[in-house]
C-alpha cells in the first residue's frame, strides 16, 4: 500500500474508521512561514493508522515525521486536510482537549514536580478523585519500574529513568494514542535497545495505539507493526517492516533501509510481473517488474547483499572483490564489476570459502531475487 | 613551600579585593553608618547635631511627653510605617499583576522584539522621577486627562471632582507606575529561560491556559517573581517623590517623614532613627524571605529522603 493506494474513496470507508482506523489522515498540507520563505514541511499527507498498532513514522531528519506528529497533538495546526481520531474531526481541539498524550524527545518532565507529581499531572487536570489519581499513579509507576523513586525530582534522574517517567506521565490517562517524538534518541546504545523492547511490551500491554516517530531504522524494523518512510514531506511507502525491507517501492526506500544494492540497467521487456533488462556488460536478466517499468526506461536493479552468492565457476556476471570486511557473523564484500559499478554481498562468516581483496569471483543471483525500482 | 603559597593567595585575596571593599566601604556602609551615628546624637536646632549621645530620636518615634513631662504613647508615627507597609504592599501586587502577563508577552516574542521591548521598559527610567509623576498629577488632576471628558459631557459639575488626586489611590498608581520596570525585568529575565516544552507538555496532560498559569509558569518563575517584588517594595517603602507630589503631603509616608525631618524641620537625629526603622523593616523582610526559601528546600530534601 502506497499513498496513492490508499486514498480511498469517503463515503465507503465510513464503516471501516469506527472499526479499525485510530487516525485516519487525509490529504493534509502543512505550510510553515508566509510566501516569500514559504517551507512546505507536508505536501499531500494520506494515511491511516490502525487501532492497537504500533505504527512508525521513518524517514531522515526533515522529512515532515514530527511536524505530522505534533499536527495529530494538536501543537500545530493543518494548513490543509482533515485529521479523525476515531471517526471524529479532531483540528479545532486544542492539545488538551485531544485525548492523545505524548512522549517528548526531550522528556519535557516537569522539574519543579516528583516523579509522582508528574505521572499524577494529566490525572488531576481530568479532575479524577484522589484516591483513584493515587492508585494510578502507583501502578503506572510499577508498569515503568520506576516505584522506589516516586519521590525523586527529574534531576536526580538518569536519562532512561527520565525517560521511563515520561512514559508513564503519558500513559497514566490512558490516552487512545500515544505519540512517542524520537523518545530514544537521547540515550545510549545499550539502554536504546532494551527501551525497544520495553516499548513493544507496553503497547502490548496496554492495547493502545503508539505512533512512533524515528530516524532509526533499525528501530522501526524491530518494534513496529507498520512503518511509513517519509522523506521531503511526501509518504514514500507504507507496510509491515517485512514488506518495506523485503519489496520497497522505490530507490529512497530501498537505500534508507538496511543496505541495498541498486545497480543500473535498462528495461527491454515486460510481461506482467517479469521485466527482463540489460545490466552490467549487455546481459540480459530477469527481474520483478514495478508500476513504471516500460521497455527502454533506464532503472535500478534492487537487491539485499545477503540475497546474492558468489562463486569461482559460474554465475551472472564476474568481478573481482575490492574489499572484504569481517564483521562476526558475516563477512561484507565489495566486488568491483567490469563497468566499475561497486555490489555488496553479504556472506555468513562460516562459509566454506573465504574471498580475498584481489580474487576473481562470479556473482550468483538466485531467481526472483532482482526487483525493477523505476523511480 | 604550600603554606607559602597559601600566605600569597591569602594576601592576594585580601589586598586583591581592596578596591572592591573600598567601593562597598565608602558608597554603601559609610552613609548607613553615618546615619546609625546621626540618629543617637542630639539635635541641633539650626540642623546638624551636637555630638552627644542620646536615644532621644527613637523614643521621639513611640512616645511623646505631654503636658506635665510624662511620657506618653504617640501612634502618629506608627501609623505612617503602617501606611507605608500597606501601600507600598499595594503598589507591589499591582505591579505583579501588570507585570507578570507584560513580561510573558515579551518572552514569547522574537529575539529582535524582545530587544525592542525591554528598551521600551527601560526607556522611563531614563527621564527625572519627579517630571513623570508630575504627568500623573495632569493625568489624574482637576481637569486632568481623566476628568475632562466627565466634565465635558455635563455628568461632573464645575467645582466637583472625581477626587483621584491626593489620596492612597493616587500614591498607589503613582508608586506602581516608578517601579514597574523593576518588576518586569527580573520577572521577564526569569521567563525567558522557561522551557516551553514544558507548556506544550503541559497541555498535552489536559491542562488549560490558567492550569498552565498556575501550575508550571508561577512555580517556575517564582525565583523572578520574589526578585520583582523585593525590587518594587523596597523602593516603594522609603519612596517620598510619590506621597508628596500625588498624596499632597497629608497622607505622610516613611520617605516623605524622613525627607521632611532632614530638610524642613532640621531634626536630623530624628530623621535618622525613622531611616533605621525603615533599614530595619527591609532587613527583616529578607531575612523571612530567605528564611522561607531556605525551609522549603529542605522539604524538598526531606520529601526525597523519604
Amino acid at each position: 500500500m502506497n499513498a496513492t493506494m490508499s486514498r480511498r474513496p469517503t463515503m465507503n470507508s465510513k464503516v471501516r474508521d469506527e472499526v479499525s482506523v485510530a487516525i485516519d489522515i487525509r490529504d493534509v498540507v502543512k505550510v510553515f512561514g508566509a510566501p516569500p520563505v514559504e517551507v512546505r514541511a507536508l505536501q499531500s499527507v494520506t494515511l491511516d493508522i490502525r487501532d492497537n498498532e504500533f505504527f512508525t513514522l521513518l524517514g531522515p531528519s526533515g522529512c515532515g515525521k514530527t511536524t505530522l506528529l505534533r499536527l495529530i497533538a494538536g501543537f500545530e495546526a493543518v494548513t490543509d486536510g482533515v485529521i479523525l481520531l476515531y471517526g471524529e474531526e479532531i483540528e479545532d481541539l486544542p492539545p488538551n482537549k485531544r485525548p492523545v498524550n505524548t512522549v517528548f524527545q526531550h522528556y519535557a518532565l516537569f522539574p519543579h514536580m516528583t516523579v509522582a507529581d508528574n505521572v499524577a499531572f494529566g490525572l488531576e487536570r481530568l479532575r479524577l478523585p484522589e484516591p483513584q489519581v493515587r492508585e494510578s499513579v502507583a501502578q503506572m509507576l510499577s508498569l515503568v519500574k520506576m516505584e522506589s523513586f516516586a519521590g525523586r525530582r527529574p534531576n536526580q534522574l538518569s536519562g532512561g529513568q527520565q525517560q521511563r517517567v515520561a512514559l508513564a506521565r503519558a500513559l497514566a490517562p490512558h490516552p487512545r494514542v500515544l505519540l512517542l517524538d524520537e523518545p530514544l534518541s537521547a540515550l545510549d546504545l545499550k539502554l536504546r535497545q532494551a527501551m525497544r523492547g520495553e516499548l513493544k511490551r507496553l503497547q502490548r500491554d496496554t492495547g493502545i495505539t503508539f505512533v512512533f516517530v524515528t530516524h532509526d531504522q533499525e528501530e522501526a524494523l524491530t518494534m513496529s507493526d507498520r512503518i511509513a518512510v517519509m522523506s521531503q514531506g511526501e509518504l514514500q511507502q507504507v507496510g509491515t517492516p517485512a514488506e518495506i525491507y523485503q519489496r520497497p517501492e522505490n530507490r529512497f526506500v530501498a537505500d534508507f533501509i538496511g543496505a541495498a544494492n541498486l545497480i543500473p540497467a535498462r528495461c527491454v521487456e515486460v510481461e506482467g510481473e517479469k521485466a527482463t533488462c540489460t545490466w552490467l556488460s549487455g546481459e540480459r536478466v530477469e527481474a520483478v517488474a514495478d508500476k513504471g517499468c516500460r521497455p527502454g526506461v533506464e532503472v535500478a536493479l534492487f537487491v539485499r547483499p545477503e540475497r546474492l552468492a558468489l562463486g569461482r565457476a559460474s554465475g551472472d556476471g564476474h568481478g573481482q572483490v575490492s574489499d572484504a570486511t569481517y564483521l562476526g557473523s558475516s563477512i561484507l564484500y565489495e566486488i568491483a564489476l567490469p563497468n566499475g559499478t561497486l555490489v555488496r554481498v553479504s556472506r555468513p562468516a562460516e562459509d566454506s570459502e573465504a574471498y580475498q581483496p584481489g580474487d576473481e569471483v562470479r556473482l550468483h543471483v538466485p531467481v526472483g531475487q532482482l526487483r525493477v525500482l523505476s523511480t | 613551600m604550600s603554606s607559602a603559597g597559601d600566605r600569597e593567595r591569602r594576601a592576594l585575596r585580601l589586598y586583591g579585593l581592596l578596591p572592591s571593599w573600598l567601593v562597598i566601604g565608602i558608597f554603601m556602609v559609610g552613609p548607613i553608618l553615618i546615619m546609625a551615628v546621626v540618629s543617637v546624637l542630639e539635635a541641633n536646632v539650626f540642623g546638624g547635631v551636637h555630638p552627644r549621645f542620646s536615644l532621644e530620636a527613637y523614643r521621639q518615634i513611640l512616645f511623646v511627653y505631654d503636658l506635665f513631662d510624662r511620657l506618653e504613647f504617640n501612634p502618629a508615627y506608627l501609623i505612617i510605617i503602617g501606611r507605608s507597609l500597606s501601600l507600598a504592599l499595594i503598589a507591589t501586587l499591582i505591579c505583579l499583576l501588570v507585570g507578570f502577563p507584560t513580561a510573558y508577552y515579551m518572552s514569547q516574542q522574537t529575539e529582535r522584539r524582545k530587544n525592542l521591548l525591554i528598551f521600551l521598559v527601560t526607556i522611563p527610567l531614563w527621564t527625572n522621577l519627579l517630571i513623570r509623576t508630575f504627568a500623573w498629577i495632569i493625568i489624574l488632576g482637576r481637569n486632568g486627562v481623566i476628568e475632562a471628558p466627565f466634565r465635558g459631557l455635563g455628568w461632573l459639575q464645575e467645582d466637583a471632582t472625581l477626587g483621584l488626586m491626593y489620596s492612597n489611590f493616587a500614591i498607589c498608581v503613582g508608586l506602581a507606575y516608578s517601579y514597574l520596570p523593576l518588576m518586569v525585568l527580573p520577572l521577564f529575565a526569569s521567563m525567558e529561560k522557561l522551557d516551553t516544552r514544558l507548556l506544550e507538555a503541559g497541555s498535552d496532560l489536559y491542562a488549560s491556559r490558567v492550569d498552565l498559569v498556575r501550575r508550571i509558569i508561577v512555580p517556575l518563575t517564582m525565583p523572578g517573581i520574589i526578585g520583582g517584588c523585593i525590587l518594587v517594595f523596597v523602593p516603594s517603602l522609603g519612596a517620598f517623590i510619590a506621597p508628596d507630589l500625588l498624596g499632597g503631603g497629608k497622607k505622610l509616608m516613611l520617605g516623605s517623614l524622613i525627607q521632611f525631618q532632614f530638610a524642613t524641620a532640621r531634626n536630623w537625629p530624628f530623621g535618622g532613627a525613622v531611616a533605621m526603622v525603615l533599614l530595619a523593616l527591609v532587613v527583616l523582610l529578607l531575612v523571612v524571605q530567605a528564611r522561607s526559601a531556605v525551609r522549603q528546600e529542605r522539604q524538598a530534601e526531606e520529601s526525597l529522603s523519604k
